[in-house]
This record gives C-alpha cells, structure tokens and sequence, in this order.
C-alpha cells in the first residue's frame, strides 16, 4: 500500500525531531548533521526505531540540510553517499521495526531551505535551486524513497524550486510544508492562502505547516489552512515555542500538552500529523496513542479561483478584479520601443502606475513581431515581480514564452490564453497543470466565434471538459465571453452579456473581458466603455481587463461595488471620493466670493500670470523647481517654458545651470545627498518633457557619450550605482546599466560590442574587490582603450590605483566630472 | 523600538546640519515607510570561549579564529554571547523598487533602515545586559565580524551555528554579504568581571574625520 492509500485510511503519522536527539548525542553546534549518517549510523537507526516504535508511519530521512552547495562532488562526505546512508538507514530502522512488529514504515526524503537566498534578492539563481534539489531527489528516488517531504519553507520561490526539484525529476508523493512566523507570514511575506494556491497549482499530494511554533500558536493558522487547501494537510509542530536555559534550547510544553493540541487539530481535519524542533519519540508516541482511532475528516474541494504573487492573493469571486491592460505594445509606440530597447524601467513604471489607480492583477502582454519574446517576456516577469507584489496575468499566444514565464514566475499566476481549439489546449493546459494558474479561456475555437451566446457556451463547456482531462478544475479557469465592437455589429454588447449571464447561472463559471473593445471605432469611446463595464459588472463580470489609468472606468467600478453591496457601508467608495467633492465645494465657494466681491476669475488669472512672469525675470521657476527638488512643479515649469521658448535654450539655460549649482553645493557640502537626488529626480522628469517636444517635433536630444556601468560580481548592493545612473542621465549621458552581480566577461563583451569609451564598476565589500580588479584585467586586454571608474565604500584613491582603475570617484559627482572629461566636455 | 531621525540624518552625511523642511519630509515618511515594513528578528546562543590573549587565537564552541582586536575585547571572558539580527527581506525589496524609480527615496530608506538595524541591536544589547547580570556576567561591547582584523569568513561558522537561516532567514551570498541586506552578527563577551561596557563603537573607531562619524 502507497503512503496515499494510507492516508485515504486512517491519520497518517510522521516522526518528530532530530536535530535536537542529535545534540544530546554529542553533535556540536555548526557540526553538519547529515554527516552522522556516516560518521554514526547506529545513533540515526536508534532514533528512528524509536520513532517506529512510538507509533509513526512516515520516517524524514535525516537529509534536511543535504545538498551540493554544502557537500560537494568527491571526499568522504559527497552528497551521494550522505544521502545514500540516510536513506539506508531509514530502511534499517523500518526492516527492524517491520520485523519485529510487523508494521510497514514509509521512508519520506527530506528537503529543507538551501540555505541561501533566491534571486533577485539572493544570488541564487531560480534554476539553480531547482538543480540543487533535482540532484537530491535522483538520489533519493534510486535510493528507495517513498515519498518526498519538502519542509521548513519560508520562501515561496525556493518552495516553488523544491517542488520543481522533486516533481521534475521522481514520480514520488510529495508532501511540502512550510513555516510561518506569529504573524501568519512567510519570512518573504507569503500568507496561508497564498502558500496553498501555490501548491495546489503545483500539484502537490499533501500541504501543512511545520517549524517555527508550537502547535499552541498555530490554531490560526492550521484553521485558515484546512479551509482552504483542497488536498490532505499534514501540520508538524515544534515542541512549543523554545528558550534557552543554561545554554541548551528548552520548549515550553510537555508532550501531553503537545499531543492534547494535535488531538484537536486532528479533529478539526488534519490528516497527517508529527513533530519538529524539540519533539521525541515521547512526543510522537503520547500524539499516537490519543489520534490513532479518531476518524479521518474527509477532504472537501475548496472551489476558489486563486492567483497570487510572492505575497499577495487574489481572489476572483463575487467582487469583481480589475486587471490592469497597460502593459501591451498594441497601439503604444513608447512602450514598443522600450521593449525593443530592453527597457524595464519604462514597464515597471507603467506597472506602478497600474498599482497606484487600483489594479489587482496586471496583464503582462509583450508581443512584438522584432522581439525575442520568449526571453522578453521572462524578463518583464522577472523585473515585475521583484519590486511590485501584485499578481501577474501572463499573456501571449506563444506557448514557450508563456511556459517560460510561468516556470519563473514567483505564485500562482494568471494565464492569458487558452480557447476552444484543441491545438491550443494541447499545448496550453499541460502548463497548466505543471506550473498551476489561472487560465483565461476565449469562447471561440477552431470554427470562429460563435454568433451567439448559446454557441459561446457551448465552447465554455468544451473547454471545461478537455481541462478536466488534465486534472484542471472549472474553478481554475475564466471563461472570456469575448468583447466585440458594437461599431461593426450592434448586437455585439448584448450577445456578450448573456454570454456573462448563461457562464455565470448555467455553469457556475467565472468571467472576465477585455472591455474596451466594445467601443472600438466610435468617437468619445469612454462613455460607451464606463456603461458597458457597469452592464457587464450587473451581469457577472468577475474580471475585467481594464485601463485603471481611466477615471470613467474606476469610477464606474467603485460606483458598482457600492450598488451592489460589495463596499460595506460604501467605505472604499467614499475613501476615493470624499476628497474629490469637499475640493469641488471649495472651489465653487471660492468662485462664489470671486464673483460677490465683484472681481472676474478671468482678470485675476491674468493678473497672476503677470506676476509670475515677473518673478521669472529674476530666477526662472525651472530653475528654482529643480533646485528645490519639486518634480511636479518641474514638470509644470517646463511645459509653460516651452511655449515660449526653444528646448535647447531650456536644457542650456535653466536645467544645465540648476544641476550645476546643486552639485556645487554637494561639493561644498551646503546641499546634501538626499537634495542632491531629489533635484536629479526634478530635472529628470523636465527632461522628459522636453524629450517628448523634441521627439514630436522631429528632433532628437543629443547624447554627451554612453557608458557603462555595473556593480561587479558577488557584490549585489546596487544603490551606490544606482545614484551614479541618476546623475549621469542628467547630464546627458546614456547609462547602460548591467545591474549588480556582473560577471566580468558580461562587462567586457557589453563593452567591445557596444563600442564604449567608459565604463564605471562598483563594489561594496572588501571581497568583492578582487573580482572588480579581474574585470579590470579583462577590460584592459580585450578593449585597451576604454576608460574605467570606479567607485564603492570599501575603495580609495589608493586601492583604485592598485588594482588598475583610470580614476577614483568619491561620489556621484566626481562621476559626472570624470565622465565630462573622457568625453571632451 | 523607534528610528532615531538624528541617525538617519547622521548616516546621510548630515554632520549636524539641519536639513531643509522637503528633506525633513522625505525622511519622515521613508522612516514610516520602513519601520511599517519591517520585521525584526533575532537569534543567539552561548558558547564558551578560550582566548590567548598573546598572538590573539579564539577557540569557541562556535568559531575558532585568530584575531588581536577580538581578543583584546574579550579579554577576562569566558563566555560569548553570538547574535544574528535581521529587518527582514521586506525592506530590501522597498530599497529595490525605489532603486528603479524614486532613488532620493531609496537613499534615505538605505539610511532609516540601517538606523533601525542598529537600533534593535542596542536594544537586544540593553536587555541581554540586564539578563545576564541578573547571572552575574558582565557583557563587553558587540564586535561583527568585519570590524579590524576580525575576519569576515567566520561569518559561516556563526551563521551556521546559530542556524540564522533557518530561524531568522539570514543567508551568506557567496562573497559573505549577509542577506537580508539589513542584518548585523556579532560576538558579545561574558565576563565575571565589570570592564569596559560601551555600547557602541563609532566613537572609539580611529577613523576621526570619517562623514559619518557620531558627533
């Protein structure tokens, strides 16, 4: 009998801890405990008898810390023979029991953190972490293993690689827990419901929470958990919560405590239960000897449709979800370009921009004919979750770049699209299926769009039935009733609608739509979308992929939420405009005194305007406004200018002029960092304004030099560098920035292939200074020419010139400076 | 446990400066924005300690190491007390995303969250200093590994030893960057006699005309 039968029988129990029975057995602190599996076989054997013998099912081999990060290839303790001998000796404790007893054991492979942090973050790379886990999981499955137990996880991404790991590469029952802090949170911000949805979408047999508390604090957390997880939930707690007493770990309940608490766990739903840190065989046995006989509770499918990010869920449900369609080249020509240019700056901050006016997932469509879409793609993915925490919606029609992107995405997310034809769903619904997520299905397949709603329907039906095929339920998947322009066809709204209506109340389905097209070709086309969108709202809408930029469409949506009593006592609504009508008030209160006092708004506008320009006379608002750091008013100050006068008359008159006083007075030390970047920040966006002019008119600004800069390998701090890009922009310069943890070669082949005159490199630590002086070395043989700064707290003038850099820059602005001399200025 | 603004303003190079009322701003918000972000958490142990204090060796239940500086600030100790301390993850990604679009506010949040670290690790200090006097020890002055010649490597064996990673998700990176970024170890001496109990360490650095240094 497979360890899932079992668990289909009667409460399946795990052991409890080893690290600690270790340490009284003479394991020093820092001592690597998978190496007892060699060094003292017999002690391992012992424990895990004892285990057996208190009444436990499953055996954790003793491998949580194995992988090749921390032992290596050869030598007497390679990650082959360590957990080759934990596993052996799992087996020999369950021959022993078996034999005695006759009590089949199961021998569950343990998989725990690697220990280093995940990229972007970390510099572990995604892939790598899945190969780290591969490697165990081969071993374990030619070793014998029955199942797999990936534990202590308190990072979605590397609990992501861990599974990966171990599906990728066993066809074993694998079983994840993970670790939550009192808060309820992964130490990376993970939440219950999202580590479930995450698993579940990954396939997972059984999900818990193990480590980090007692079972006394972890009520919460195993309830909110057994009323989400639609699979068996496995919960293995520490001994309660530890301290320290005369420089050994102590918890603070005794086993009966401990059992009592897993006794009502068990009761509530648990189906599998056992120990962490601080847990014995006195522990499992006491929890064996209460929960044995009590009845499973059956598992229940949880019918949520849920997409998350590293941090947050999304639920699409009742209350509708706006998904934010910004990022989308169709009709954009300056995203386009960005992309075309590998500028993620430009789509991450289309990507704030989304967050900001009330997106809760956001569209990722990067689909251009000139682009690799398939790398493009995984990088927008990749840059998007590491600074937003919103859910993404993956969207293209190209299945590697879609399976690419899932693969690397941190959660759960959603799927832009499947439809109705089955080569599509051939090739969209096994990633489904491996990755997990939520898939957006159009109703149409191999012969069009159906006319009608009933043809939709039917397509929705097919689609559901060939998911389901792959174990992929209806609740994972939002049928697109397909929006088309009532300009060519003025049933179009109508059909749509009752699509939403028949999904909705004959399947039981959820919804979504890209709702704007309804009005493609017709004038003022937000009138029609706002009332469409609320329609569409009435009628089920569970999603709708929208511009959250639009204020018709949010105000439409927040309108519907009140209506519809989805805002309690209409709180969201009131937050979003409560502020808006008290200025209105105001405004007509102030035109009202205007008007009594017998004075025309029209007159008093021009008699401030005359002020104004009288104030320019002495020191122009440009100016001032970037000296200040006042971005908006930077902004403001140059659209006026630029009625006037020339850009370039601006660039050379004002901005240029402003930038240098601040940086004189950062050199002299009256102005100071913050203000310095608070002014680049101001003169920036002036000179996106003037950006935008040129480009309308035909002109270009020209470029003072293009340079690159890197912070080198190993170093992963990149603010530093950061700064330096700010200010170097500002004046001009076209930065092209490597990011941190550059290889050397990177630097070098960037530069020989770029042509470039200078390059800057940072670095931080003391450690990663020998790689800066190797990028050095590189640099000067394969591109003699080129000019090299460097910069970085751990550097001198003195170190700079040992390890061979042209110039030391002690900040930012001796940056500027060096890079105005290479190039001529 | 509260972000002190005169070390926020101290790590921006401020020296005693006043900043200007849009500074003031920017670092009171950036100081809300990180303490909300953040979520500290420590762990420690202790182990006993050997020292000679002639060519500087340390032999502890944790690390073994060769170190004068170390040495000399454990001097009549025979206890340490290892400590790691993080801010967590969170505030790192906040540095990331204002790195890429607001970097006056990445600086400043750089500052305000290397006060905080800074100051949890005072207060783990105050109240292991009360804890332990109850017991009779006398705690010295907290020494990471990186101060003098106190070297960086023995980052793995603490971090290892305390198995930071897994109780507080504080990991090496190949070149022994602790990340989360905002993360400080450190050994504290125990002693059975009163000595030398500063707190910090900026003061008594050599590096006089450092911009940071504590007026």
């Amino acid at each position: 009998m497979g360890i899932l039968e079992l668990l289909q029988k009667k409460i399946v129990f795990f052991d409890g801890g080893m690290g600690s029975l270790l340490q009284a057995e003479g394991l020093g602190p820092g001592e690597l405990p998978e190496t007892w599996n060699i060094l003292h076989p017999d002690v391992i054997i012992n424990i895990q008898e004892a285990y057996l013998t208190a009444g436990c099912d499953v055996l954790t081999t003793n491998t949580f810390g194995a992988n090749r990060l921390k032992y290596g290839a050869d030598g007497e303790f390679s990650l082959e023979k360590v957990v080759a001998a934990a596993i052996a000796n799992a087996k020999e404790a369950v021959r022993r029991v078996e034999e005695k007893t006759g009590r089949r054991g199961y021998v569950a492979l343990d998989l725990g953190p690697t220990g280093k942090l995940l990229k972007p973050m970390g510099d572990l790379a995604f892939e790598d972490a899945v190969s780290l886990y591969s490697e165990v999981v081969e071993i374990g499955v030619r070793e014998g293993a029955d199942l797999i137990l990936i534990e202590t996880m308190s990072d979605s991404y590397e609990l992501k690689a861990a599974v990966l790991g171990a599906k990728e590469h066993s066809d074993l029952p694998v079983f994840a827990t993970v670790t939550f802090d009192s808060k309820g949170k992964m130490l990376t911000g993970g939440t219950v419901k999202s580590v479930v949805a995450l698993l579940e979408g990954l396939g997972v047999d059984v999900l818990g929470v193990n480590c980090g508390q007692g079972p006394l604090q972890m009520k919460e957390i195993v309830t909110e958990m057994l009323a989400e997880a639609s699979v068996p939930v496995l919960v293995n707690p520490n001994a309660g919560l530890p301290r320290s007493e005369h420089g050994k770990t102590v918890y603070d309940i005794d086993s009966d405590t401990f059992a009592e608490a897993m006794r009502e766990f068990v009761a509530m739903g648990i189906r599998a239960a056992g120990g962490c840190c601080g847990t014995t065989p006195e522990h499992i046995g006491k929890l064996t000897a209460l929960c044995a006989d009590m009845p499973p509770i059956p598992v229940t499918k949880k019918e949520k449709t849920i997409v998350t990010s590293y941090a947050q869920c999304v639920e699409i449900g009742k209350d509708p979800v706006i998904i934010g369609e910004r990022i989308n080249p169709t009709g954009k020509p300056k995203l386009k370009q960005a992309l075309r240019d590998h500028n993620l700056d430009y789509i991450l901050q289309e990507g704030v921009n989304e967050q900001e006016h009330g997106a809760h997932i956001l569209d990722v469509n990067v689909g251009l004919p000139e682009i690799d879409e398939v790398a493009v793609m995984q990088e927008a993915v990749e840059a998007l979750q590491s600074v937003l925490d919103l859910p993404l919606q993956i969207d293209t029609s190209d299945p590697k770049a879609m399976e690419h992107a899932m693969r690397v995405y941190n959660g759960k997310p959603m799927v832009n699209s499947v439809n109705g034809k089955q080569e599509v769903m051939n090739q969209v619904f096994p990633l489904v299926k491996k990755y997990g997520g939520v898939v957006v299905a159009l109703a149409l397949d191999e012969d069009g769009i159906p006319k009608t709603a009933e043809g939709r329907i039917a397509v929705a039906k097919k689609i559901y039935a060939e998911a389901a095929k792959y174990g992929i339920s209806k609740k994972d998947i939002v049928i697109d009733g397909l929006c088309m322009t009532i300009s060519s066809d003025e049933q179009g709204a109508v059909t749509t609608l009752k699509t939403l209506r028949g999904v909705r109340d004959e399947l039981g389905g959820k919804t979504i739509l890209g709702v704007s097209n309804i009005s493609f070709g017709l004038p003022m086309r937000e009138y029609v979308n706002a009332s469409f969108f609320t329609l569409a709202l009435q009628d089920g809408l569970s999603a709708a992929i929208i511009n959250p930029n639009s204020e018709a469409m949010m105000q439409a949506y927040y309108s519907y939420r009140a209506l519809a009593g989805l805002d309690e006592h209409c709180q969201t609504y009131i937050s979003m405009y409560a502020a808006q009508a008290a200025a209105l008030k105001a405004a007509k209160e102030a035109e009202k005194q205007r008007r009594s006092s017998g004075q025309s708004s029209t007159a008093r506008a021009d008699g401030s305007r005359q002020q104004g320009e009288r104030e320019e006379a002495a020191k122009s608002p440009l100016f001032e406004s970037v000296v200040r750091g006042l971005k908006e008013k930077a902004v403001q100050s140059t659209k006026e200018g630029l009625r006037e006068q020339e850009a370039l008359e601006i660039v050379n008159e004002e901005l240029i002029p402003a930038l240098n006083e601040v940086g004189k007075g950062f050199e002299a030390g009256t102005v100071f960092l913050p203000q310095l970047l608070m002014s680049a920040e101001a003169a920036k966006a002036a000179f996106e304004v003037i950006k935008d002019a040129m480009e309308s008119a035909g002109g270009a600004q020209e470029k003072q030099g293009r340079i690159i800069l890197a912070t080198v390998k190993g170093d992963i701090h990149d603010i530093g560098k950061n700064i330096v890009k700010v200010l170097l922009e500002n004046y001009s310069f076209e930065v092209l920035d490597l990011g941190k943890d550059v290889p050397p070669e990177v630097v070098v082949e960037t530069a020989v292939r770029e042509n470039i005159r200078l390059v800057g490199l940072s670095a931080l630590m003391t450690t990663t200074v020998p790689s800066m002086e190797e990028t050095i070395r590189q640099l000067r043989k394969a591109a003699p020419d080129v000019k090299i700064m460097v910069g970085g707290a751990v550097l001198t003038k003195e170190y700079a010139d040992t390890i061979g850099a042209d110039q030391y820059c002690k900040d930012a602005m001796a940056s500027v400076k060096y890079a105005q001399s290479v190039f001529g200025e | 446990m509260e972000i002190r603004k005169r070390e926020v303003l101290r790590y921006l190079g401020y020296r005693g400066n006043a900043p200007d009322e849009r500074t003031e701003q920017l670092v009171d918000s950036c100081m809300e924005e990180v303490q909300r972000t953040a979520s500290p958490v420590h762990v420690y142990r202790v182990f006993p300690v050997t020292v000679e204090s002639a060519d500087g060796m340390i032999q502890s239940g944790c690390f073994t190491t060769e170190s004068r500086n170390l040495a000399k600030n454990l001097k009549d100790c025979e206890q340490i007390l290892v400590f790691a301390a993080t801010l967590g993850v969170g505030i790192d990604r906040l540095l990331a995303k204002y790195s890429r679009f607001q970097m006056s506010r990445a600086v400043v949040m750089q500052a305000a969250s290397a006060a905080l670290i800074e100051e949890y690790c005072n207060t783990l200090n105050e109240q292991w200093k009360r804890k332990f006097l109850e017991e009779g020890w006398y705690l010295r002055p907290r020494f990471s590994p990186g101060y003098g010649d106190f070297a960086l490597e023995n980052q793995r064996e603490i971090l290892q030893a305390l198995d930071a990673a897994k109780w507080a998700g504080i990991t090496l990176t190949d070149s022994l960057l602790m990340m989360p970024s905002k993360s400080v170890s450190a050994v504290i001496g125990m002693s059975r006699k009163p000595g030398n109990c500063v707190l910090d360490g900026c003061e008594v650095c050599k590096k006089t005309d450092c911009l940071y240094r504590r007026n």
